[in-house]
């Protein structure tokens, strides 16, 4: 048994936390990119996009986060990938995220009066232009509050990779609860710094929500 | 690569699953059921005018809503006995589970009491009913009606998430898949049936509910 000042425990988590961080920008920046391109799909071949979209939301939705990071972790190296922790969370909460964001913009784009794709249609865009001049900037406005209070569920979720043994915040308190037997302290603070990063994510989305409603 | 799939290994666990999916589900219910309950309990004080017991509550809801599950779970098992409060990992999963669901369904519960007509309770009290009847008898049926769907949904994550119970060796349908991937080293066909089955319960969970829904709120939704 190792016994720190709380402020080096504190010190420890913090720099645990940047991982934290990193995992789930990882997963918002990746997830974000495949859920373009599945909401795109959905458009061009109304027909299979939209099922296969469909399917794909439903298996994510529908199975723990925790056996879908199993799956990758442990199916990777069938397809011959050596995998890390970082690259099995990584994947894992991509899919993931791909999953719930476009569901979200999805709703954001069904959002768009069906005559703003009428006028521009009209006007000679084509479906590129369509999408990336007239309906996106709108959908924009309205994504935002649903996809800042999806973040703040990607941040928590990151805590699973904990299991796969990559060391972000929640491994890094059960390694520091291994050392110091403090377990009460250390998840206290674990918890405090999830709180921290995540509270003012909560607040950003009700405060933007709460402006959308008003500019309605 | 020449792996080759062999789901037939799992054959041999078909009782340790049952017994698996039965934990889980059980896990589930008791938090569901704890949850609901004390939800409406939180739903009325975060409505009441005692201001110290709203802050209380929304203390609460936004210390739960913005850490995650694990966290939860790790600091009831393992933080607690530093109080003395020594917990089996069936009890401790219990509680994080309903401690989990319970801040999310109070939110839930009451945005279903505010959707609610005023009239409804002025007309209910100028019947001479009681205060307490018309909340029990005339609001609380047509809100729970109102965020049934919404309560459904918190409920099926609640049973995804308990997956994260294994973690402190609760005999769940993911610790049977722990169980099995280590006797037979077929990790992938394990998780994945595992994630199959997991798909089954939510989607029959998800029916199920909407048929008793059906049955239970016929008409009394407010919209």
């Amino acid at each position: 048994m190792i016994s720190l000042p709380l402020s080096d425990i504190f010190a420890y988590l913090l720099l645990a936390a940047r991982w934290t961080l990193l995992l789930s920008g990882i997963a918002f920046l990746f997830g974000g990119i495949g859920a373009l391109l599945l909401l795109l799909w959905r458009y061009v071949q109304p027909r299979l996009g939209a099922r296969v979209a469909r399917l794909y939301t439903e298996l994510f939705q529908g199975t723990p986060l925790l056996l879908q990071l199993f799956l990758v972790f442990f199916g990777l190296p069938l397809l011959g990938v050596e995998v890390s922790p970082l690259l099995a969370a990584g994947v894992a909460l991509t899919l993931y995220s791909t999953a719930f964001l476009s569901e979200i913009w999805r709703g954001c784009v069904d959002a768009i009066p069906r005559g703003q794709w009428d006028a521009s249609a009209s006007l000679g865009l084509n479906f590129l232009q369509q999408m990336w001049d007239v309906i996106l900037p709108q959908a924009l406005r309205i994504a935002i509050p649903p996809t800042v209070g999806f973040l703040v569920q990607l941040v928590k979720s990151t805590a699973l990779a904990s299991i796969v043994g990559f060391d972000e915040l929640t491994k890094a308190g059960q390694i520091v609860t291994n050392a110091t037997f403090r377990p009460f302290t250390v998840y206290a603070c674990v918890a405090f710094i999830y709180f921290a990063l995540c509270y003012p994510l909560t607040l950003c989305a009700r405060t933007l929500e709460r402006q959308l409603a008003r500019s309605r | 690569m020449g792996y080759q799939f062999d789901f037939g290994v799992l054959a041999d666990y078909f009782g340790l699953l049952l017994k698996g999916i039965g934990v889980t589900l059980g896990l589930t219910a008791i938090a569901a059921t704890l949850g609901l309950a004390l939800s409406i309990g939180g739903a009325v004080t975060a409505r009441a005018s005692l201001k110290w017991a709203r802050a209380l509550v929304a203390l609460y809801v936004e210390l739960i809503r913005n850490t995650p599950f694990i966290v939860q779970l790790f600091f009831v098992f393992f933080g607690l006995p530093s109080l003395g409060l020594h917990l089996s990992a069936l009890q401790a999963a219990v509680l994080a589970m309903t401690i989990n669901l319970t801040a999310y369904s109070i939110e839930i519960v009451r945005a279903g009491i505010e959707a609610v007509a005023p009239g409804q309770r002025e007309a209910g009290l100028a019947l001479g009913v009681g205060p307490a009847s018309v909340f029990l008898w005339v609001i609380l049926p047509q809100a729970i009606a109102n965020v049934y769907p919404a309560l459904v949904s918190q409920i099926v994550i609640t049973m995804l998430e308990s997956a994260v119970v294994s973690q402190i060796a609760v005999t769940d349908l993911t610790h049977v898949a722990d169980f099995i991937q280590s006797r037979t080293y077929r990790a992938f066909e394990t998780y994945f049936a595992i994630a199959v089955v997991y798909l089954a319960m939510s989607v029959c969970l998800r029916w199920l509910f909407a048929r008793a829904g059906r049955r239970l709120f016929a008409g009394r939704a407010t919209t």
